[in-house]
């Protein structure tokens, strides 16, 4: 057990234990609020991955703005009686049955696949990730297209929101 | 690096299965799109574990990766000023009672 | 390697060699130096924050034409530890309705976030924490933090003003996180580099703070704003909202957000040195004089660095204690259609000049570089003044109802 491995499995259950928490808890404030420690341990996840630029990416995007988001929201949407009620629905076994069914899938596939337990090889020398992403996301033979559309759709999310959540004066 | 790749699929095979949950099984429109924020983080870390573990000097994975980013923020944002929008006239943010496309 | 030249490192070999003696496997010993390593500096950085309160109060007594405090200890200097005995053996009071986790970790969160800025920042060239590759954007990081500690405060107090004035700061800080993101662009492209070490070491030659005084202002704004001090202090406005977000927090709880908005203060004041004045390396290009090279000792360094970070700390104390406070409306209308478009602006143009007069000897590319701004402010000033001649005479016109009842008679 060397100490990445322990490292990787605390941050493991950093994130699985939050999201259990974000899909039943009741005080829906809670359950953004545990998404924020799970996106944190996602966010760690992609730092022993040596993806520096997503980790730090994924903490100003999620955290810094969309459980933000989540948290106005909820304040914004809130009514006494909702709160009281359960907040799962009668039948929450089936949904439990088909995750389970789903979670079970995909450990078979994935560890019958030849070759899954290898470990990483050391990163090349030379490579610096950020520099590199950077020069695919705007070079014409990489990934300069799908980077222009996200911008558009960002750009339409802009608008689409602003005028969806606009109040009517009538 | 000693972690092999399998526990990094089978973390976000996890992840994954815990955001269907969640999403089948809460009545509150919020709720349900924290549900699809963290299968979205768990399709993030399985394409940046392949990134890395297959061939980290093309950066398909990490671009795939950032691409899902704006995707996710862009989707937040829009469901959100949509589910305010409908609070505001419904008065309800609970999913089953908003049933009717008009009145 | 001496202890002059890397102090850092002398002491990690030095006690990863005692320890091994100890019969300690590797491993352990490795962890254990981080944790030390993480203790040291941390004590440091709350040692720093306990002589800011008393520059602090200083300060704003010389602002305001008196003399601060002067009763404890020669000028006052033991002022601060009086400060935290008080704190520290106050009653520790939870509001009945509040929710009592979220309420506790706020202040803790507000710290951390600040606290773990320390971990980039380079005080010489080689006494620092990690030199992260994405450095500039691990600040930004660190402030999605802060935010997100002054929500859970405001949220969890159960108190109207607690609420509203976490509402406004937290829309004040996401909203003037755009223009410092786009302007710590302005450096990454001067430099190549995201790293804060290499931007420190790539104004050996000029000091980017001539290169792009634009870019050195539109920080220093989002920076106040992002530190929510005046005039940007919506959270606290003292008149208005009574305390803002930490309305309900008393004792040691307060003592942490009150001591990390002064550390945070002073850590954008250190990165304002390093991103633009040369961080610990220059001190106005004398150490390359042979007569002044003990500037290069690293400890000498860390000295420069904190005395530029003092001057950048001053500079945000005295905009705080002179300016009147901005209407949220104002802030944000301020951040929306006049910084972002202005930094827009600043970034194309660095990164066109950066690229076109890379060629030409480097005076003339300081001077192309430095002129394209003055160029920039100089028709920004004439729009803004425009702008502010039409509303005035939007404003003495006569109104349509004079014109209607000349036209009845």
């Amino acid at each position: 057990m060397t100490a990445e491995q322990i490292i990787f499995l605390l941050t493991g259950a950093l994130v699985l234990g939050s999201a259990i928490m974000v899909v039943t808890v009741r005080n829906l404030l809670h359950a953004a609020l545990w998404l924020v420690a799970s996106l944190f341990g996602v966010a760690v996840l992609y730092a022993i991955l040596q993806a520096n630029f997503l980790a730090v990416v994924q903490v100003v995007v999620y955290i810094g703005a969309i459980a933000i988001l989540f948290i106005f929201a909820v304040m914004l949407t809130r009514r006494e009686l909702m709160e009281k009620g359960r907040q799962t629905r009668p039948n929450w076994w089936i949904p439990a049955l088909l995750g389970l069914l789903l979670l079970t899938g995909l450990v078979l596939l994935i560890l019958n696949i030849p070759g899954i337990n290898r470990t990483a090889a050391a990163l090349p020398v030379g490579l610096d990730t950020v520099q590199a992403l950077g020069t695919a996301l705007v070079s014409p033979d990489a990934y300069v297209l799908p980077f222009e559309v996200a911008s558009v759709l960002m750009l339409a999310a802009l608008v689409g929101a602003v005028y969806v959540a606009t109040v009517d004066k009538k | 690096m000693s972690i092999p790749l399998s526990w990094y699929l089978i973390l976000a095979a996890a992840l994954f299965c815990l955001g269907l949950y969640g999403v089948f099984s809460r009545k509150n429109a919020i709720a349900i799109l924290l549900g699809i924020e963290l299968m979205l983080n768990a399709v993030n870390i399985n394409l940046v574990a392949f990134w890395r573990y297959l061939n980290p000097t093309q950066m398909a994975g990490q671009a795939f990766a950032v691409i899902v980013f704006a995707v996710a923020a862009a989707e937040v944002a829009v469901g959100l000023a949509l589910i305010i929008s409908v609070y505001r006239r419904r008065k309800t943010v609970v999913a089953d009672e908003i049933d009717l496309m008009r009145w | 390697m001496t202890f002059w030249n890397n102090p850092i490192n002398f002491i990690s070999t030095w006690l990863t060699g005692v320890l091994t003696g100890w019969r300690l496997p590797a491993a352990l010993s490795t962890i254990l130096l981080y944790v030390v390593g993480i203790t040291v500096l941390i004590i440091f950085a709350m040692t720093l924050d306990i002589g800011l309160v008393w520059i602090e109060r200083k300060v704003v007594a010389r602002f305001q034409d008196r003399l601060g405090p002067n009763r404890i200890g020669p000028f006052g200097l033991i002022q601060p530890v009086a400060d935290i005995i008080k704190m520290v053996i106050k009653e520790d009071i939870t509001p009945d309705g509040a929710d009592k986790i979220i309420y506790n970790i706020a202040p803790v969160l507000a710290a951390t976030s600040v606290i773990v800025l320390w971990a980039i920042l380079p005080l010489a060239s080689t006494i620092y924490g990690v030199d992260l590759n994405v450095g500039l954007l691990y600040i930004v990081a660190a402030g999605a933090l802060g935010t997100l500690a002054i929500i859970m405060a405001g949220w969890s107090s159960n108190n109207k003003y607690a609420l509203l004035g976490a509402f406004r700061m937290v829309s004040n800080m996401i909203s003037y996180e755009i223009p410092m993101v786009i302007i710590l662009l302005v450096p990454t492209i001067l430099a190549n580099t995201m790293s804060v070490r290499g931007i420190t070491q790539a104004q050996t030659g000029m000091w980017f703070a001539i290169l792009s005084p634009l870019a050195l202002l539109i920080f220093l704004i989002s920076a106040i704003a992002e530190l929510g001090r005046s005039p940007f202090d919506l959270n606290e406005a003292e008149s208005e909202i009574v305390a803002g977000f930490h309305i309900e927090y008393t004792g040691m709880k307060f003592g942490w957000f009150y001591a990390g908005e002064l550390l945070h203060a002073f850590t954008f004041g250190g990165f304002m040195a390093i991103l633009f004045f040369g961080g610990y390396g220059g001190f106005f290009g004398l150490e390359k004089l042979a007569f002044f090279s003990w500037l290069n000792i690293p400890f000498v360094q860390a000295l420069v660095f904190i005395a530029k970070a003092m001057f950048g700390y001053w500079v945000i104390m005295w905009i705080k204690y002179s300016v009147p406070r901005i209407r949220i409306d104002h802030m944000l209308a301020f951040n929306w259609k006049f910084l972002v478009p202005l930094s827009l602006v600043v970034l194309v143009n660095t990164a066109v000049l950066n690229k076109v007069l890379i060629f030409l000897p480097s005076w003339l590319y300081v001077l192309g570089m430095f002129g394209s701004n003055l160029v920039i402010g100089f028709v920004t000033v004439e729009i803004l003044r425009a702008y502010g001649r039409k509303q005035r005479k939007a404003e003495q016109k006569p109104g349509p109802q004079t014109q209607t009842q000349e036209q009845a008679l």
